[in-house]
């Protein structure tokens, strides 16, 4: 008895029903979801860092009017709902960006779903990136700047080869913990029906009518996911530990 | 110091009130038809139905908060617990119920709970929105015991072993001397869980119940009008933020309050 045929025995006999093993055509819509999951995840974690990193590095610097454009970017979109953000965007500016016109003379959206749900949760994300790398900024103490200084630094070389290292070591417990949280909010891009994993899930249970079979799996995977991350950063962070500091 | 900090805020504010009026005026250019309703009276004209809708994601923000505190307490002290049992269990409780997405949950609890009770014959409604409250408990159950076990980890030492020294029962050690310690480091992430517990109501829109976000799109449907999109979701997300900025803000004032006193 092959693998699919025994889970095919296993729903016969005792009603236990997963699908996505013994049904090609439920196990390609959950890999695809899984795969549309993990693109969401990556794609928005590295624009959300970078998002974080400008930020930071301009809340440092010097000019009035950026610091007080980019606080009210972080307050605004780390004081309001993710999900409403997500619609927002999907729904209100999306129309404001009008695509091509397609042969049945329609006007095709320029960003897709896929496009506005990494847009969205990028800078949902990278608002609270920015509080993250400013408070590892700030606690880098002053003396090492000024000694940096001294030996004839630039403000940029100072921050990339000094300060940076050091906040970048210090910010990485609440990074990660953000980016557990951003692997969590892909969740919603069901919402505007981007084929994620929930989405997938969903659409199995219910074709396949195995609600409780298919929940379990779709926890189960979400939970591994996130384990995988941790697991992950848990070495990275061993790895970038610097002897002798408490980072 | 605090002077440059607060017109930064200020400017913050004024920039997000501006943004939302450009958004409302910007709509308002986009009409094209002088016959129809303009978009400020349409927007004004759902106001109160959107904020009846908002009034309720507050509700059950409240109710959830109230049962995963109630629930979460217990198990972030099990967690520290003397049998090692205990602490397990409670620890594997606390992650699974962290590390969830809460959508995920929300869909748990709406598709894997009764949708009514049977007790001594007599039917028992259970509406959506109480199972919604209970969705969105189980992760705030999971997060708050994660505070309480770091609320108590953060007393030194010292103060347990000085309680044993003057005959304290561990219960009395707990409940007399290192809680209303730990309550003061508690109550900054506290606040902080219950804001993003404020933000994440929205969620119950999408398993069917009526809140804020439903009686937007609600609107929506009815005008049939794309130059009312921008205004009525920026609405809804000005509400929320009207909300949840001040908790934000009294969040920082403890947590700075707090730094200087340790």
């Amino acid at each position: 008895m092959t693998i699919p045929e025994a889970f095919q025995h296993l729903n016969d006999a005792y009603g236990i029903n997963l699908s996505l093993v013994y049904d090609p055509f439920d196990r390609n819509r959950f890999i695809r979801g899984l795969e549309m999951t993990l693109l969401l995840s990556l794609v928005s974690m590295a624009l959300s860092v970078v998002i974080g990193l400008a930020g930071a590095w301009i809340l440092g610097g010097r000019s009035r009017f950026l610091k007080g454009v980019t606080t009210g970017f972080v307050e605004a979109f780390r004081n309001t709902p993710p999900l409403i953000q997500l619609l927002f965007f999907f729904f209100a500016v999306s129309p404001f960006f009008p695509g091509p016109v397609n042969s049945s003379g329609q006007v095709t959206p320029l960003i897709g779903g896929v496009g506005w749900a990494i847009l969205s949760l990028s800078l949902y994300a990278g608002a609270l990136n920015v509080e993250i790398f400013r408070s590892g900024l700030e606690a880098v103490p002053s003396a090492t700047r000024e000694a940096a200084e001294s030996l004839g630094y630039t403000r940029l070389q100072a921050f990339r080869q000094i300060v940076f290292p050091l906040a970048f070591r210090i910010s990485l417990p609440a990074l990660n913990n953000n980016m557990v949280n951003l692997i969590k909010t892909t969740t919603l891009a069901y919402a505007i029906g981007v084929p994620e994993l929930l989405y997938a899930s969903a659409a199995i249970w219910s074709e396949s009518l195995n609600v409780r079979e298919m929940m379990l799996v779709m926890l189960a995977t979400y939970l591994l996911l996130i384990a995988l991350y941790t697991g992950i950063m848990d070495r990275v962070e061993r790895a970038l530990r610097m002897p002798g500091t408490d980072v | 110091m605090s002077e440059p900090k607060l017109t930064a805020h200020g400017v913050a504010v004024a920039l997000v009130t501006a943004a939302l009026i450009a958004a409302a005026s910007l709509a308002h250019a986009q009409e094209s038809s002088p016959v129809s309703a303009s978009v400020l009276s349409l927007t004004i004209k759902w106001l109160p139905l959107i904020f009846m809708g908002f009034l309720l994601n507050l509700l059950v923000s409240v109710l959830s908060m109230a049962i995963g505190t109630v629930a979460g307490i217990p198990l972030g002290l099990a967690q520290i617990a003397r049998s090692s049992l205990t602490r397990r269990g409670a620890t594997l409780v606390t992650q699974f119920t962290r590390n969830a997405p809460w959508l995920v949950l929300l869909f748990l609890t709406m598709f894997l709970l009764p949708f009514q009770f049977r007790v001594f014959g007599q039917s028992i409604p259970f509406p959506a929105w109480i199972k919604a409250v209970i969705g969105l408990a189980i992760p705030v159950m999971g997060n708050v015991s994660e505070i309480v076990r770091g609320g108590v980890l953060s007393i030194p030492r010292a103060q347990w072993e000085s309680a044993e020294s003057l005959a304290f029962s561990p219960t009395q050690t707990v409940f007399k001397i290192i809680l209303p310690q730990a309550l003061k480091r508690m109550l900054p992430p506290w606040m902080n869980l219950y804001a993003i517990l404020a933000m994440a109501t929205p969620l119950i829109a999408i398993v069917g119940v009526q809140d804020g976000l439903t009686d937007v799109r609600g609107a929506l449907v009815a005008e049939n009008r794309t130059d009312l999109l921008l205004p009525l979701y920026a609405t809804l997300l000005a509400m929320f933020f009207v909300y949840c900025y001040p908790i934000a803000l009294a969040t920082r004032a403890l947590e700075r309050r707090a730094e200087v006193k340790f």
